[in-house]
Formats: C-alpha cells, sequence, structure tokens
C-alpha cells in the first residue's frame, strides 16, 4: 500500500472548446470542458491536463475562464499547459484555479525562466513539458548503439539540438517539480510509449515522470509504469472516443499489481 | 452568522481552497479570504492554507503581521491547517538550511531522504506527489463519514515531526510512516490538499465546517 500511479486525461482546448473531439456517451455537448472535466472526474481521474492550443492572444482570456469554471466544479488537480511564456501568465492561470502550469518552448527559450517560476511559486506547480524525438545514432553522437532522443519544440517541429536525459535533468535541477515526456516518434500512432525514452528519464531524474504519447491500448499504460518507469501516465484518444473506461484502465493495471487509487 | 476566513499570505492556491469551502458550504456560511487581521479575527473558524518555502511563507506571515493573529486563533477558534499551513505551525524546517517556523505545535519538519525505494526496489520520487493513503490514528470528528486508509492528494517534499506522539492523527507510507495529519484541540493539520482530493477532502473540509473545535 501506498502512493498510487496515476491516470491523466489530457484535453485539447481551442478557443474555449475541447477540440480533437471527445465522444462521451450520454453526453450533450462534447465539446464543453466544464461538462467533460466532471465526467472524468466521476469516472475517476486523478488528475487532468488541458492543453491550450489556441493560437491568439485574445483567446487565452477564455482559457482563463475555462480554468475558473473547471476549477470551482472539479476538485482534482488541474494542469494547464500550452503559451506560458512569463511569470504573469504563470500567476493568472494559478489564480484562476490551476494548480500546476505546464512549461515547454518559453522553458527552452529561456531556462532561467523554469529557475525563476520554480522560486516564485513553488516547484510543486511548475511542471516543464519535454517533446522528445529519436535522433539516429551519428558518428560524432554514437554511443555504442544507446538510443539518443532529442528535444524538439513548437509540437515537434523544431529541433534544438538539446539532449533529452540531460535537458530533464537541467530542469529539474533549475526547479521543475514534474517532467511531463511525450514522444513525438509514437504520438498518434497508438504503438505505445516510448518506453526506453520513458525509462531513461525517470530514472535519470530525482521527480515524478508522466509518460505521454502513443497509448492504444490498456497494456500500454501497464508497460508505461512498470517497465517504463513512469509515475503517471498521460492519455487522450483512448479515453475520449470512449474505447476504454477509466475505470478499466484502473482495473487492467491493479490486476499487474500496479497501486491505482480506486 | 458562520463566516470562515481563508488567511492569504500570498502563497499558493488560496483560489482552490476556497472554491471548495464553497462547494461544500451551507447558505449562511460566508468564505472570506483576507490578510486582514481583524476580519480573520473576527470569523468563526479559520483555514491556513499554503504552498512554497518555509523561509517564504514565514517572511509574509511577518510581513503582513500574520503571524501574531495565526497565534491567537490557534488558542480558540476551529483551525485548519493545509501542507505547507500545518509544517509553519512547527519549531523548524530543515528547509532553507534551517528556518524557524511559529512553534506552535513542538517538533521539527525534515526533508524525505534522497534514493528511497519502494518493498519491490523501484525508486521512490521527491516531492512525493499523487494519491496516498491516509490511515487514521486516532479517532476526530473530522474523519466523519471518511474511510480509515482513504488516499488524498498529496504534493511535497518535507513533512512533519510533531514531539508528541499524541498529537498524531493521520499517518501515510512514503515508505515509512510519517505524520500525515496533527489534530490537538481545536487544531487540525493536515499535510495532503483536502481541496484537491475530490469526495474524501471534500468530506474532510464539510466536517471541519460544522466542528466546533472539541475532539
Amino acid at each position: 500500500m501506498g502512493l498510487a500511479k496515476r491516470i491523466i486525461p489530457c484535453l485539447d482546448v481551442d478557443n474555449g472548446r475541447v477540440v480533437k473531439g471527445v465522444r462521451f456517451v450520454e453526453l450533450r455537448d462534447a465539446g464543453d470542458p466544464v461538462e467533460i472535466a466532471q465526467r472524468y472526474n466521476d469516472a475517476g481521474a486523478d488528475e487532468l491536463t488541458f492543453l491550450d492550443i489556441t493560437a491568439s492572444s485574445d483567446e487565452r482570456a477564455t482559457m482563463l475562464h475555462v480554468v475558473e469554471e473547471v476549477a470551482s466544479r472539479v476538485f482534482i488537480p488541474l494542469t494547464v499547459g500550452g503559451g506560458i511564456r512569463n511569470i504573469s501568465d504563470i500567476r493568472r492561470m494559478l489564480n484562476a484555479g490551476a494548480d500546476k502550469v505546464g512549461i515547454n518552448t518559453a522553458a527552452v527559450a529561456n531556462p532561467e525562466f523554469v529557475k525563476e517560476a520554480a522560486e516564485r511559486f513553488g516547484s510543486q506547480c511548475i511542471v516543464v513539458a519535454v517533446d522528445a524525438k529519436q535522433i539516429p545514432p551519428q558518428p560524432s553522437l554514437f554511443k555504442g548503439g544507446i538510443p539518443r532522443w532529442q528535444v524538439f519544440t513548437h509540437g515537434g517541429r523544431k529541433t534544438t539540438g538539446i539532449d533529452v536525459i540531460e535537458w530533464a535533468r537541467k530542469m529539474t535541477a533549475y526547479g521543475a517539480g514534474e517532467i511531463l515526456l511525450t514522444s513525438m516518434d509514437r504520438d498518434g500512432t497508438k504503438s505505445g510509449f516510448d518506453i526506453a525514452l520513458t525509462r531513461a528519464v525517470s530514472e535519470a531524474v530525482s521527480v515524478p515522470v508522466i509518460a505521454s504519447g502513443g497509448v492504444g491500448n490498456l497494456d500500454h499504460l501497464v508497460a508505461g509504469i512498470l517497465e517504463g518507469k513512469a509515475d503517471a501516465v498521460l492519455a487522450a484518444s483512448i479515453f475520449h472516443f470512449g474505447e476504454y473506461t477509466i475505470a478499466q484502465a484502473k482495473q487492467r493495471m491493479a490486476e499487474c499489481g500496479i497501486e491505482v487509487r480506486v | 452568522m458562520n463566516d470562515v476566513a481563508v488567511i492569504d499570505y500570498g502563497m499558493g492556491n488560496l483560489r482552490s481552497v476556497a472554491k471548495a469551502l464553497e462547494h461544500v458550504a451551507q447558505k449562511d456560511t460566508r468564505v472570506v479570504v483576507s490578510n486582514d487581521p481583524q476580519q480573520i479575527m473576527n470569523a468563526a473558524r479559520v483555514v491556513f492554507p499554503g504552498q512554497g518555502a518555509m523561509r517564504d511563507c514565514m517572511k509574509e506571515l511577518q510581513r503582513l503581521e500574520l503571524d501574531a493573529v495565526v497565534r491567537e486563533c490557534v488558542k480558540s477558534k476551529p483551525f485548519l491547517g493545509i501542507c505547507m499551513g500545518m509544517q509553519v505551525l512547527l519549531d523548524s524546517s530543515e528547509e532553507n538550511n534551517g528556518w524557524p517556523g511559529l512553534g506552535i505545535v513542538q517538533g521539527k519538519v525534515l526533508r524525505f531522504a534522497d534514493n528511497m525505494t519502494d518493498a519491490t526496489g523501484a525508486r521512490l520520487k521527491v516531492p512525493h506527489m499523487g494519491w496516498n493513503q491516509v490511515r487514521q490514528a486516532r479517532a476526530h470528528a473530522l474523519w466523519q463519514d471518511i474511510p480509515d486508509q482513504s488516499r488524498f492528494y498529496f504534493v511535497h517534499s518535507y513533512y512533519a515531526q510533531p514531539s508528541d506522539h499524541n498529537l498524531v492523527a493521520g499517518l501515510t507510507s512514503y515508505p515509512t510512516e510519517f505524520t500525515s495529519v496533527i489534530a490537538r484541540d481545536n487544531v487540525f493539520a493536515v499535510q495532503f490538499h483536502p481541496e484537491k482530493s475530490e469526495r474524501h477532502g471534500l468530506a474532510l473540509l464539510s466536517n471541519f465546517l460544522h466542528w466546533n473545535g472539541a475532539v
């Protein structure tokens, strides 16, 4: 008995609406963030992550409103990522009711921002999101065939040349309280987490690691924890489209000896 | 009038705490988030939340002259400390190379060891983050309708160790047991976040709003 591994549904929000299609049976309006958050809460989700994919700054005010609405009705931890660029962005999100913010591109552009944010608000609310892609072994980088990954930004479109393991260590040293690790190679493929990547990062840092990218079935969640050594698993489509429920996921995890909250 | 004051000293997720209290409060209960000593003193009950580091918390409490208010409130009113609002009650913390707390509860605040492992040999991360169980070490009005060993949401790297074991009202394993709840007279203090702990957390807040401060 002890700390449970967490299941975290991730919702993409554009201009105040959940997009990428969430199809709950019996849900009147599948795009309403509050209704969907409530539904996941009732289903036993351990946390929720909202990814703000809104392009314009005008629409960011809408996101604040969404967070306020969700936070006044759903009482589990809430992380908001996307477009967090400065200290006042963080303050606004926390004041609206978010518990943690996810920082990605802004951390790469200015690592000191993470340090400043952790000092100001505490490590417990600073999640550094890392988008990782495996790179082919090159003669200069080749280390006996050990796989290597680089940090990408802008939704996996821009390479940074930064090694993922070194980056995760650095961000932890700078005060990140958690790492949200997404495999760009696996994202959307439904072929399972990049286990080698997840395990390498989880073993490299002292803080919790959330595995993300590639979940297609419940055994993938189990593998992310037992083989990837992740502390939490994040998934989108398998839950949104009703392929599996959170309860089914927890049952499978429990059957495999993983501690879960029921 | 049944006001509950949430002490606002600029640290952490006050809004979440206030929203959760409002969610469970009855119509005659007003939730006020305040740093005004008089308003806090006038409230029927007080919630003392907090996140961040010991040094910053103490400095802000002192700057706003709220340390004296807390000392006064713990003498009589139903008082609920949450997370850093629990740790600050003790004598001192290892955080920030050692920093004094309010000394309301005798004892220390210690950091989880590095390189802890569970029974299977898996590494235990710090911060201790997520849903863990609370063993109810003794009966208390605030445990009403909450099953023993229920899970609550934790996020912290330090934990309280009161000198007097009789004050321990809840214990949590990570990997050995640490004090996750302290209770003394009208004071109840929790390391976890009831405002983020779904039904059991809301039940605890509701119990607090009905509590007269008697054990």
